[in-house]
């Protein structure tokens, strides 16, 4: 079967434009190729700009590993937190990457629900990236620990001390949200995978990756009662990890609601969290997606229609954002409040941090507004740097949250104010380097657009033009 | 080597020898004794191990001295383990005694509390006090005896003083010079008599760097001789300070003093029909004192002396042209001759102290708000007279051989003797101290001093009345004291101080009960009678008034608010105790007014170089609110070289810039900008309340009018206001009440908590990001003009709220509430998310954000408290309550199966405070003192509106303001 | 593994016989046909869900979904019994002066753990169904199924279908105009 492998990738790579999700002239075959060949093409045979990128996150995953051991060794104390700012860049980043984590399992569960023919081609990359975030968010509750060695404790289990977790803690619904989703989006994402896995399997030219993908690949052998039972438990994850997708960032959000504390203490939280992880999530997609096509010349297969779907997801998200920031600080004055009240005063010019109020309402409403222009959708740059600004826009806001709340709440004697070490920033970026790897080596290890569900794509084609013939 | 030094030892067998341990081992069968099975006492077995074994390496730390000291509360046949026993003692501050009770857990004294029956305690005790426990196992402390800087022997000592001695022996003693502090212990005054008697031209030399030497000279001007003055505060309707500072702790009596006061104005909170006191006070460096007045005339330190001369004026001859303020504070003060009090500072020149004395006697308070009695110490003096004519002896050459019992004249002389220099001109140098200090430095020989923990030795209070200071562990590092060495020098070297003080009262009391005369005196901690009695003065001679005006920048000198004189800097705790007027910790500043550091352009952070009678330092500004203009404060006890590893380097020495003439305060000082950006530790940030009321005040006719001012409408949350049914808390009901109209603000509460609580030291840079750990913390706010604000002190401990916010919070259950309705935090269930913290709306838990308890220094660990767990790192804590003193009272009252009684259980905190401004208690019990204060109307909770129900509420200041004052 | 063959001997065992296609839509009608024809035991293998194709082949009830519903009732349940166990039963404490079942403060928790359970229940359910990870399969032994994964669709028509016999099905097969027919070796 080797021959038409080669032969057959020859399909032009040109971009079809903003109305078609892939390019002409694909069929079955060429579409499997074309993206098997992103993974079965020689080691180096690798664009240079993988080597790059690859090698830049990895030194950053050094920084972690640094950082992290003197974190260990000396006690939270490395890093800026304080009383009374006893959250500061950990918890920020925690809910940055989470965030960041929605894009995938909404992009595969509920477009798949709303029938979005156009996710196909992204959906396997952004549940990877989905994967890879969550990883990242989830070392920071446990580095943020004072005594993270018995991160365990938070679990339920028999002990001989008979001791139990706090079930009313929003903390103790953390750990059961995130690991839920962590599991979930695993086996999601691996779901989707087993039938591509096995085309890797059958497409492999030497042994080894045969048996790797083999063993990957569980013996999948695309029988229609398997893919009777497949399509239906496929859908149920969807309309399973919709509500949870939903459920997770509200209950991250319920670790600020349910507090106390000005400025953290309010009901639109879930919402417009949502709102805000989807957001994020999306521009990370683009982020990351633009380059990939660029590298790995996919641009007829992830289209102008997709960067332009996204960025219109992008602007919708975006005003919802708006809308909660709109809300909360209206809440805040009507409630009248005098702690709610200042909270905001201080948000909004009182405080030391003033100034990261208004730069994240510059990057996450001011200029994400651009996007109602097609002609700033249909440009790839615009598109990156607005996507990079609202990633720096979503940090920032999770900033404003955590920590200028925090400087300053009911008793003015203990206000105080934050400064972020150089601990805090390593940590920071070690994770960024850590997910850049994961994501380096997915995009280069496994098929990064779902192979099948492109073949679907080119089946209902087919079947549209028959019914456009007659 | 003598007795009481420790033993050398051959073995193990023979060095466990010590009572406990012997105790221990004998019984047969330890396993049968009920308290071996519970872990505490195990633990004791180890400590007794470790203290038998281990630190005897460290001279055996817990070798009770053999003489017979007497515990305060009734002797157990046997050593109980795991019971504490008290001891009374007493600690001279500057020389004057206050009565304590000292907590010794096997052995090892660990909590200072203050003594009820002695008159100048009442039960109290300062931030100082609670701290010296602290010095006592100071790993810094001089530890043997050095010769030329080497290890020497005590007895190669006594060799060498007795040459020195009988050298000058043959010229009857000339050249043989002797040095003190101010000499209030009868016993060494009559040593040093009988010393001098025998050597008629050695001369004995005191000098005290924060002694009374204004107080002295004022009442030698006033009534020809040095007559001690007392005062009844709570005789006292009006008050007027001239500077006086007499509620902080620089002045003698100042327990008392508080109590006296504050007993008054509590009086007058709970009855209207008791006249509350009204405190005038007229100072140019804010103190404590100030920020209690009802009225403060803020002008120059060296303005009062005017104030106090038209005050008088004003008062003999009313006239129209004084200002306003001087004539409504004559008025109110002739409206209440014989019950008004006009006190002097001792910081102010003596003739301030003779007007005061005038104006006293011309209101009648003689005799009845102010009392005279004889001086307290013994052959009172010109101190810096005496200073100076030591070192002029020692220029010419007169002086051979000086002999210093304490004190640190090389560093804390005024510096224009230039100390230093002469004092190299002595043959032999020896120095008795507790730390080999910057004089050790330049003495041939120094002597460890004993801690008076570790000594006996007898002093007299504020009031005369002589007590016993008596030792609760032998010497750590075989320390002597005064009197042994006095005893060296009349030929009785090996004769103990013990056998000194007990003869010496033997002398005064020949009685043949005299045994138990002495075993009283000990268990009571006060020699009965001794109190001195009344005396009636002479008619006040006339001040010569100076009316020189001052002019130029004025500098003020003053004891450090934490560390005093700075014999105390190497304490931690005292450096890390934030400083009542600005909260600034580890660090002295130069205080100044915010309109001169405009004028002259200078902030707070800013480097100055202070410039005086031709001396240069320089130090950081700090700008304080409430400061006189055109006047630097500067504060003594820092720019210590030699103090040890807390306190080398660390600030300014004032010391430096202080002359003879203006021992307290001078004019004509310059200073010059040279850096900024100092970075200062402080422990709040925010001065004023922000238009919050966190602490709620009115005036006493205000309470009287509208009761219900402290819960307006919209805060008060009435008890139905719930979702679901609250918990019921049968068996007891832990709450809290602070009286703001009681507390001064002293601090006194924060070091108590942090002894009784073992709290870490954090140091500098930690308490800079804002991580020190004080589990109770006192805020101070500002209302008012930037220049001359209002005041306000507000302890904050943990709320203990029914509702804990904290609680609903933490993931693994570590913080709880017990079914008395504690919020109790589990150290060792803590993971440390901090969670708590940030949902804590009055921030009082604290977090070890790194290791902070010190688990090295074995000499420190003498100093904890065995009831309560050294906390590690990653972990939050907070007020407890101090649970351990709630549950030893509650297994006393079931072991003598009673009631607990109200007021059987003391927090740290409240036993401490001199102003009785926390109460403690059952709130299931109506009539317990807590229950009832909480029924006044003044009782309000702090941020009650978030229905976090707290069980520690606050009653509202209130104030007693002049109306006539009020008006302009 | 034998297979029951109308006349033993006189032909190779096989698995079966397997016809390979271009498209899908000659697959799904062959397999109508071959339903009609009255075989059974068959199955398609495509590189893609076809729409019908498992009808067509005859396959009749899907447990996944039964499974996940159950599965998901029991991990609702289980994660609030968890928490009103741990907070009432195992380990009381007086908390914020809630009551011990604060009930509210579950629900996150009962949520996820339904979601959860389901969803490992929703995958696992499907392989063990699919008799998934299965280490060989004899229509691996045919090289064109290779191509099963990429773009070629196969109907294979089982030995032990009561109506197989090799010459008939084969002939049958052909008659479908399939790129080819093939032996499936056991």
């Amino acid at each position: 079967m080797k021959p038409e492998d080669q032969e057959s990738t020859n399909v032009a790579t040109l971009d079809p434009g903003p109305d078609k999700i892939i390019g002409p002239g694909h069929d079955y075959g060429t579409v499997t190729d074309e993206i098997s060949g992103v993974v079965l093409r020689p080691f180096l045979k690798t664009p240079p700009q993988m080597f790059i990128g690859f090698a830049i996150a990895f030194i950053l995953v050094n920084l972690l590993m640094v950082a992290v051991t003197w974190l260990f060794v000396r006690g939270v104390g490395v890093w800026g937190i304080t009383m009374p700012v006893a959250w500061g860049f950990a918890i920020v980043n925690f809910v940055w990457w989470i965030g960041i984590g929605h894009a995938g399992t909404l992009i595969s569960a509920i477009l798949l629900l709303l029938k979005q023919d156009w996710r196909t081609s992204i959906n396997r990359f952004a549940e990877a990236m989905t994967l890879f975030a969550v990883a990242c968010a989830g070392m920071f509750p446990v580095l943020h620990l004072g005594r993270p060695w018995l991160a365990y404790w938070l679990l339920p289990y028999p002990n001989t001390m008979w001791l139990w977790p706090q079930p009313r803690s929003p903390l103790i619904w953390d750990v059961f949200a995130v690991s839920t989703y962590a599991t979930v989006s695993i086996i999601f994402w691996f779901t989707g995978l087993i039938p591509d896995l096995a085309t890797m399997r059958d497409k492999a030219g030497n042994a080894t990756t045969r048996k790797i993908f083999g063993v990957l690949a569980l013996g999948w052998r695309g029988s229609a009662k398997h893919w009777a039972r497949y399509q239906k438990a496929y859908l149920l994850l969807a309309g399973l990890s919709t509500p949870l997708v939903i459920s997770v960032h509200s209950v991250v959000s319920f670790d600020f609601a349910v507090a106390i504390l000005p400025g953290w203490h309010t009901t639109i939280f879930p919402p417009y969290f949502v709102a805000g992880a989807i957001y994020s999530g999306f521009a990370m997609v683009l982020t990351l997606a633009i380059p990939v096509r660029r590298w790995y010349h996919l641009e007829d297969l992830i289209t102008m229609r997709h960067i332009e779907c996204m960025s219109k997801v992008m602007l919708g998200t975006g005003l919802i954002v708006a809308y909660g920031y709109a809300m909360e600080a209206f809440m805040a004055w009507y409630s009248g409040g005098q702690f709610e009240r200042y909270a905001f005063v201080n948000r909004m010019w009182e405080g030391g941090y003033w100034w990261t109020y208004w730069i994240l309402i510059l990057c996450n409403i001011a200029i994400p507004q651009l996007l109602w222009s097609r002609r700033v959708r249909m440009s790839i740059p615009a598109v990156f740097v607005i996507a990079l600004i609202v990633n720096v826009g979503m940090w920032l806001e999770r900033f404003v949250i955590v920590v200028t709340s925090l400087t300053r709440d009911f008793v003015p004697s203990s206000w105080g104010t934050y400064y972020p070490t150089i601990w805090d920033w390593s940590t920071y970026l070690g994770t960024i380097g850590v997910f850049l790897c994961l994501m380096f080596l997915f995009i280069r290890g496994l098929p990064a657009i779902s192979i099948f569900e492109m073949r679907e794509v080119v089946h209902h084609n087919a079947e549209s033009e028959h019914a456009h013939r007659d | 080597m003598t007795k009481d030094s420790p033993q050398y030892w051959r073995s193990l067998e023979e060095l466990a020898q010590t009572e406990e341990f012997r105790a221990f081992v004998e019984d047969e069968f330890p396993n049968r004794t009920p308290d071996w099975n519970d872990p505490t006492s195990r633990r004791r077995f180890l400590t007794l191990m470790g203290a038998s074994i281990a630190l005897a390496g460290a001279s055996a730390c817990t070798v009770q001295p053999k003489e017979m000291i007497v515990p305060y509360v009734r002797q157990p046949e046997e050593f109980i383990p795991g019971r504490p026993l008290f001891y009374a003692t007493s600690v001279s501050t500057a020389g004057i005694a206050t009565g304590l009770l000292v907590e010794s857990h096997e052995g090892r004294p660990t909590k200072i509390e203050g003594n009820p029956l002695h008159p100048s305690s009442l039960g109290a005790t300062d931030a100082t006090m609670q701290a010296s426990v602290l010095t006592l196992y100071d790993p810094d402390r001089s530890q043997t005896v050095t010769r030329n800087g080497n290890i020497s022997g005590w007895g190669s000592f006594i060799t060498a003083l007795t040459e020195a001695r009988d050298a000058a022996g043959l010229k009857q003693g000339a050249g043989f010079r002797l040095l003190t502090g101010t000499v209030t212990s009868p016993t060494l005054a009559a040593q040093i008599q009988d010393f001098l008697a025998g050597f008629p031209a050695a001369k004995w030399h005191r000098y005290e760097p924060c002694g009374r030497h204004s107080v002295r000279a004022g009442a030698v001007a006033a009534f020809g001789q040095p007559f001690n003055t007392i005062y009844r505060f709570d005789r006292a309707a009006v008050i007027v300070s001239l500077d006086a500072d007499f509620l902080g702790p620089s002045m003698p009596g100042n327990l008392r003093y508080v109590r006296d006061y504050s007993d008054r104005r509590r009086a007058a909170a709970e009855n209207a029909t008791s006249p509350p006191p009204r405190l005038y006070v007229a100072e140019g460096t804010p103190s404590i004192t100030g920020g209690m007045a009802e009225h403060k005339f803020r002008m120059r330190t060296s303005e009062v002396e005017a104030f106090a001369a038209s005050l008088a004026q004003e008062l003999q001859s009313p006239s129209s042209e004084s200002s306003p303020d001087v004539r409504a504070l004559a008025q109110d003060l002739s409206a209440h001759r014989g019950a008004a009090i006009v006190v002097a500072g001792d910081h102010q020149p003596s003739n301030v102290h003779v007007i005061a004395h005038a104006i006293n006697q011309m209101l009648g308070n003689t005799g009845k708000t102010v009392v005279y009695t004889d001086p307290v110490e013994a052959g009172p003096i010109d101190e810096v007279a005496s200073l100076t004519e030591l070192v002029n002896d020692m220029r010419s050459g007169e002086v051979e051989t000086l002999l210093m019992l304490g004190g640190n004249p090389v560093y804390d002389a005024p510096a224009d003797l230039n100390f230093l220099q002469e004092l190299k001109k002595v043959k032999t140098r020896a120095h008795l101290g507790l730390y080999s200090n910057e004089t050790a430095a330049w003495c041939h020989w120094h002597i460890p001093e004993a801690h008076y923990l570790e000594a006996w030795s007898d002093a007299r209070a504020y009031d005369g009345s002589a007590s016993i200071v008596q030792p609760l562990i032998a010497p750590l590092y075989g320390g002597k004291t005064p009197h042994e060495l006095m005893n060296a020098l009349t030929n009785q070297a090996d004769r103990s101080s013990h056998d000194t003080v007990r003869d010496f009262w033997r002398t005064q009391h020949p009685a043949q009960d005299f045994d138990e005369f002495w075993q009283i005196s000990l268990h009571d901690g006060l020699i009965a009678g001794t109190t001195f009695i009344e005396k009636i003065p002479p008619a006040v001679r006339p001040a010569a008034l100076s009316v020189a005006r001052v002019t130029g920048l004025e500098i003020v000198f003053r004891p450090d608010p934490s560390v005093g004189d700075g014999s105390l800097s190497n304490n931690a705790w005292l450096q890390e105790m934030p400083k009542p007027q600005n909260k600034m910790t580890w660090d002295n500043a130069v205080w100044i007014s915010p309109t001169s550091a405009q004028k002259y352009g200078v902030t707070t952070g800013d480097v100055i170089e202070i410039a005086f009678e031709g001396r240069k330092v320089d130090g950081p500004v700090w700008i304080l609110p409430g400061h006189a203009d055109e006047s630097l404060t500067v504060h003594f006890g820092y720019g210590r070289t030699r103090a040890g590893k807390v306190a080398n380097a660390i600030g300014f020495s004032a010391y430096a810039l202080r002359t003879t003439a203006a021992i307290w305060h001078g004019s004509g000082a310059a200073f010059t900008r040279k850096s900024s950006g100092y970075p200062f530790a402080t422990t709040q940030h925010t001065q004023t309340m922000e238009e919050r009321d966190p602490f709620r005040a009115a005036t006493f006719d205000e309470y009287h009018q509208n009761p219900e001012f402290a819960n307006p409408e919209d805060k008060h949350v009435s008890p139905e206001t719930t979702l679901f049914p609250m918990w019921g808390y049968e068996a007891h009901k832990w709450g809290m009440s602070i009286d703001l109209t009681a507390c001064i603000g002293c601090q006194a509460c924060t070091i108590a908590c942090q002894s009784e609580n073992n709290i870490p030291v954090v140091g500098k840079a930690e308490v800079a990001k804002g991580r020190h750990m004080n589990w109770l913390r006192v805020d101070r706010y500002y209302e008012g003009s930037l220049d001359d604000p209002q005041v306000s002190y507000q302890p904050v401990p943990c709320m203990h709220c029914e509702n804990a916010l904290c609680e609903l919070v933490c993931p693994v259950a570590a913080t709880v509430h017990s079914a008395e309705g504690l919020n109790e935090m589990v150290y060792n269930r803590c993971v440390g998310t901090r969670y708590c913290s940030n949902n804590c709306p009055y921030k009082v838990r604290r977090f070890n954000f790194f290791l902070y308890a010190d688990w090295d220094t074995q000499s420190l660990f003498g100093a904890r408290n065995p009831d309560v767990s050294v906390r590690s790192r990653g972990v939050m804590e907070k007020c407890s309550y101090c649970v351990q003193r709630i549950n030893t009272a509650k297994i006393e009252s079931e072991k003598q199966d009673r009631p607990l009684a109200d007021g059987e259980i003391v927090t740290a905190c409240q036993q401490v405070c001199p102003a009785q401004a926390i109460v403690f208690g059952d709130l299931n019990d109506p009539n317990s003192r807590v229950s009832k204060l909480k029924r006044q109307q003044r009782n309000y909770g702090l941020l009650e509106e978030l229905n976090s129900r707290p069980r520690t509420t606050y009653l509202a200041r209130l104030r007693n303001p002049n109306p006539e004052l009020e008006k302009g | 593994m034998l297979t029951a063959t109308k006349n033993p001997g006189q032909h190779p065992r096989v698995y079966g016989l397997m016809a390979e296609f271009d498209a899908p839509e000659p697959l799904l009608e062959a397999a109508r046909r071959a339903r009609e024809e009255g075989y059974r035991n068959m199955d398609a293998y495509t590189p893609m869900p076809i729409e019908g194709l498992a009808e067509a082949i005859g396959f009749q009830t899907n447990w996944v979904q039964r499974l996940v519903f159950v599965a998901g009732v029991l991990g609702g349940t289980g994660g609030f019994m968890l928490c009103w166990w741990m907070s009432v039963v195992a380990y009381p404490h007086i908390v914020a002066g809630r009551p011990l079942n604060s009930w509210p403060a579950y629900v996150p928790t009962t949520f996820e753990s339904m979601v959860l359970v389901a969803c490992l229940t929703a995958v696992i359910g499907m392989l063990a169904l699919n008799g998934l990870p299965q280490h060989y399969h004899p229509v691996f032994n045919v090289p064109q199924f290779a191509r099963a994964s990429r773009d070629r669709f196969f109907l294979c028509i089982e030995s032990t279908d009561p109506k197989f016999s090799f010459e008939e099905t084969r002939a049958f097969l052909e008659q479908l105009q399939p790129r080819g027919v093939m032996e499936v070796e056991p």
